[in-house]
């Protein structure tokens, strides 16, 4: 098993490190898109016909006024743009890298209508945030302090952004997180070159400029502390836990080695500094058809996997992974099957194969053919959904997720939910961050009150 | 394709397409090449006296506006006559004519304003076999100051001496070229032809400030932290041009006298635009400063396209057909009522002709659920705003009340032809 650094190559048996030259590396984790630079922006700008009650402002999230801040751009004013942009959603600059914009904004573009080329309104609001935090702007100021103390649990998007909220409007601000550093999925989920070069931490460090945040990373909720304790010493609770769970395959053998969760396998590669030193399967095999599966298959890829296999139990339009993404997946490499889910692991110990029965789409359901067939596997990445994990007791679930109303408020007095743990909406960054802002404003106004 | 060869004051060149006097027709260099891309003929950049030659500013001379991906409308210039000996330039243009006799060659001009000069001048230019000369009485910076130029081109009696003066030392043929820094530009047309100039030419550049420099607080171009107005030019003075064109081509006192349309021409169609509003032929400058020598080449495949397709088989055909059809506002036709169309299938719902309509005009487009735009017919007053602010072309035009159909917005029935000059609302009429 293994072999030296030297005389590893894509076609190495096992889960090895350094297939790939060094070089290959730095390239396969830059940004998969390049920023627009000043002139191409502006050559972009000039293409919105800045709509009445502009469609694309309606398919966001959060609501940018995108033709503002786009006729922004094109008069030379980025900050301004910028400013537009921040004042809805404070992790623009994110959102501009790892939203899936063919599904929204862009879907909604009436250039997309008319010539199937919608204004690059996310590269254009990357241009215009990254102007303003190059330039260590932070174009926010903080209200007179309230006296109220806030905890928010989880310094993913839904959190920052629903501290950022409270903390400009005056009131003190404590976030509570599990890991080791705040971001959440923004950095320890999303593909790394959707946001290379520590783009997450810069944007945590630029978003608590605001001040009156604070953050203690390490405590989490119901091993450090508990619901009721955070009730007690704050004045609200915002919950923004995300799904900390993995669902399970439930096919034989899931335990053997070298199958793992595509989450905690991505997790992993975000954080580490030395890509090169990732051991990847030759024969990779990823199990599901969402976001997930896809950037644990293409990073698989970028890493010097020979084969790797996307596996997905129902038609391929059926899956959760945008178009764009899919089309990614293949285009460095990643084969999609579809029809097919997973009957047993094989392998003595470590995996070495992966069962697979076809199913079809009956008016019953999934049901598989009986027909089955084996794809050749040194490491597996289960990626069939995330669950809520942790949710502390007393709060009313719907769906597997915390139950809130419009604004986020939960069952319990005092305590607001939002972003993926929180039932309904899109589980996506700009969602998360949607989110937050509401529920901080309806927050703000309770403690107003 | 249609034979493009024009004759133009007794001048014949392959096409009506020359270039305009400036830095494209500055040297040997610059106007061998121009021939060789296909041009059909060139007014050199303007000579003055001898002695020793202008000086140019040595910091920035142009400055300019843009459109969208940068696209170059407006060009302002504070370029003076040629900068190089005289001599230089007549030794130069004799030569390039020797090769080039299919071409037209015609030498500009501006000398101080006494006969003399311009006896001299004339007599200087005499063996270089150049077709023609092209006084140029437009300069608007630089030489107006010093009594030449638009200073010259602003006082008709001036001139009317100078063409006088012109034709009296000279056989050439004689173009007059116009200042459109003027407010009725048919008065120096007139003083031309009482002079006896055989054509005018025009436009010359428009006085502009293309920009302030919001930092130092200076006009574009900034040559050490000051600035100055210079001459406009390019796409965006052309509708200026074609509307002075137009005026001279219908004036009674001017018609019929020959037109070189200058200002802003870029593509075959600008160049049919200015031919059928009377010019002869046409000069270019920004376009080519652009785009360099080599847009010609779509000119002519463009123009002899259009002739093709109009079965047109020389350009006489084309100068002036749309001369009768320029009338003053007075005639136009009351009854003519029209109202705009939104189709729904070319609509990509921008909803700009909503916003144009609804806070500018005169709230005539109703926007229904799922964003569908609809005209209401009795509140249209026709107005083409929306037409004109519709991203995509012919999705909203303008479809004319057949006669007898009642316009909904005045509950009046569409009858025959009637003019202001005989609306009762008219006062002039009604005192009848
Ligand atoms: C692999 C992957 C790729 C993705 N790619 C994209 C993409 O390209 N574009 C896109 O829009 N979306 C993407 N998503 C989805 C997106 O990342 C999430 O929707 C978004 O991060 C949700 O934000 P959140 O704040 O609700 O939760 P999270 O980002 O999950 O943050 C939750 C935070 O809570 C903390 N936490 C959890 N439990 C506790 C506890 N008990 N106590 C204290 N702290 C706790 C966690 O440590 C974490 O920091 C992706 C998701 C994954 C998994
Ligand atoms: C830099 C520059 C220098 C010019 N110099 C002269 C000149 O010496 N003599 C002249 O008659 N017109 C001169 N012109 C005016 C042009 O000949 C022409 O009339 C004008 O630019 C309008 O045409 P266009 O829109 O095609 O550029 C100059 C124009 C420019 C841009
Ligand atoms: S033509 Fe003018 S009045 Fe009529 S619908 Fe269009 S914008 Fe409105």
């Amino acid at each position: 098993m293994g072999g030296s650094a030297l005389s590893n190559s894509q076609l190495t048996p096992g889960v090895v490190p350094h297939r790939l030259p060094a070089a290959a590396y730095h390239d396969n984790f830059t940004d998969v898109a390049a920023p627009l630079d000043r002139h191409e922006a502006h050559v972009a700008a000039d293409r919105c016909y800045f709509c009445h009650d502009a469609p694309c402002i309606t398919a966001c999230p959060t609501s940018i006024d995108i033709p503002l801040f786009i006729r922004q751009i094109a008069t030379g004013t980025p900050d301004a743009a910028a400013k537009t942009i921040l004042s809805q959603n404070i992790l623009g600059g994110m959102c501009a890298r790892v939203c899936p914009t063919e599904q929204l904004c862009e879907e909604a573009c009436v250039r997309e209508a008319a010539e199937g080329k919608p204004v690059e309104i996310g590269r254009l609001q990357r241009f215009a945030t990254d102007v303003v935090m190059a330039k260590g702007l932070h174009p926010f100021v903080r209200a007179d302090g309230t006296g109220k103390h806030v905890a928010v649990v989880g310094a993913g998007p839904a959190g920052l952004s629903a501290a950022h909220r409270l903390a400009m409007l005056g009131h003190e601000v404590t976030i509570y997180d599990a890991r080791p550093k705040p971001g959440g999925l923004n950095e320890f989920g999303i593909a790394t070159y959707k946001a290379p070069d520590d783009f997450a931490q810069r944007e945590v460090d630029w978003l608590l400029k605001i001040g009156g945040i604070a953050i203690r990373n390490g405590m989490a909720l119901g091993r450090d502390m508990t619901l009721d304790d955070l009730r007690a010493t704050h004045d609200a609770v915002f919950l923004a836990i995300g799904l900390a769970g993995v669902n399970a395959l439930r096919a034989v053998g899931e335990d053997m080695g070298h199958v793992r969760d595509a989450v905690d396998f991505i997790a992993e590669l975000r954080q580490a500094g030395d890509k090169s030193a990732l051991p990847v399967g030759r024969d990779v095999v990823v199990i599901g058809g969402g976001m997930t599966a896809v950037d644990a298959a293409v990073q698989s890829k970028l890493l010097g996997a020979e084969n790797v296999t996307i596996v997905y139990r129902r038609s391929q339009d059926r899956m959760s992974a945008s178009g764009h993404e899919q089309e990614h997946a293949t285009s460095v490499g990643v084969r999609i099957i579809c029809h097919a889910a997973p009957l047993a692991v094989h392998g003595n110990g470590t995996v070495r194969e992966v069962e697979f029965a076809y199913t079809e789409e009956t008016p019953q359901g999934l049901v598989q053919t009986g027909e089955t067939f084996r794809l050749k596997a040194d490491q597996v990445f289960k990626a069939i959904g995330q669950t809520l994990a942790g949710a502390p007791d007393g709060l009313a679930l719907t769906g597997g997720k915390i139950a809130v109303d419009a604004t986020g408020r939960t069952s319990l007095p005092g305590v607001w939910a939002g972003g993926d743990c929180a039932a309904g909406g899109a589980d996506l960054t700009v969602t998360a961050v949607a989110e937050g802002r509401d529920a901080a404003m309806d927050m703000h106004e309770s403690l107003q009150g | 394709m249609a034979d493009l060869t024009t004759t133009f004051i007794g001048i014949t060149s392959p096409n009506p397409f020359w270039l305009a006097s400036a830095p494209p027709t500055d040297k040997e260099y610059n106007v061998r090449r121009a021939f060789e891309a296909g041009w059909g003929g060139v007014v050199w950049k303007t000579l003055g006296s001898e002695g020793p030659p202008v000086v140019n500013v040595n910091g920035p001379r142009y400055g300019a506006i843009w459109g969208a991906d940068r696209r170059l409308l407006g060009l302002n210039n504070i370029e003076l006559i040629t900068d190089r000996p005289l001599e230089v330039n007549l030794r130069e243009i004799k030569a390039v004519k020797r090769d080039w006799k299919d071409r037209a060659l015609i030498i500009s001009l501006m000398v101080p304003c006494d006969e003399d000069s311009w006896k001299d001048i004339l007599a200087r230019i005499e063996d270089t076999e150049a077709d023609g000369v092209e006084l140029n009485f437009g300069c608007p910076h630089g030489m107006a100051e010093r009594g030449m130029g638009s200073a010259v081109g602003q006082v008709p009696e001036y001139i009317e001496m100078v063409t006088r003066w012109v034709k009296k030392h000279s056989r050439m043929p004689c173009i007059v070229k116009l200042t459109p820094n003027i407010s009725d530009i048919r008065k120096p047309a007139e003083a031309a032809k009482r002079g006896g100039a055989d054509a005018v030419s025009l436009i010359n550049t428009i006085n502009s400030i293309t920009s302030v420099n919001l930092d130092d607080f200076s006009p574009e171009p900034m040559i050490d932290g000051k600035g100055t107005h210079g001459g406009y030019c390019g796409p965006a003075v052309k509708p200026i041009a074609l509307n002075m064109v137009a005026e001279i081509a219908r004036s009674p006192e001017t018609y019929g006298l020959p037109i070189s349309g200058i200002g802003g021409v870029t593509t075959w169609r600008d160049a049919a635009e200015f031919m059928t509003l009377g010019a002869g032929n046409v000069q270019v400058c920004t376009a080519a400063m652009t785009y360099g020598f080599k847009i010609v080449q779509e000119m002519i495949s463009g123009l002899s396209d259009y002739m093709d397709r109009k079965g047109m088989t020389s350009t006489v055909e084309l100068v002036g057909r749309a001369v009768p059809n320029v009338t003053d506002w007075q005639f136009l036709n009351l009854n003519y009522v029209t109202k705009a169309r939104i189709d729904p299938d070319a609509c990509i719902k921008c909803g700009r002709c909503f916003a144009a309509c609804e806070d500018t005009s005169h709230q005539a487009i109703a926007m229904k659920p799922g964003r569908v735009f609809e005209v209401m017919d009795d509140e249209c007053v026709a107005c083409n705003l929306c037409v004109n602010v519709c991203p995509v072309e012919n999705c909203i035009t303008m479809v004319e009340l057949p006669k007898g159909a009642v316009d909904p917005r005045t509950g009046a029935k569409v009858t025959d032809y009637a003019n202001w000059t005989q609306h009762p609302n008219n006062p002039s009429v009604a005192a009848e």
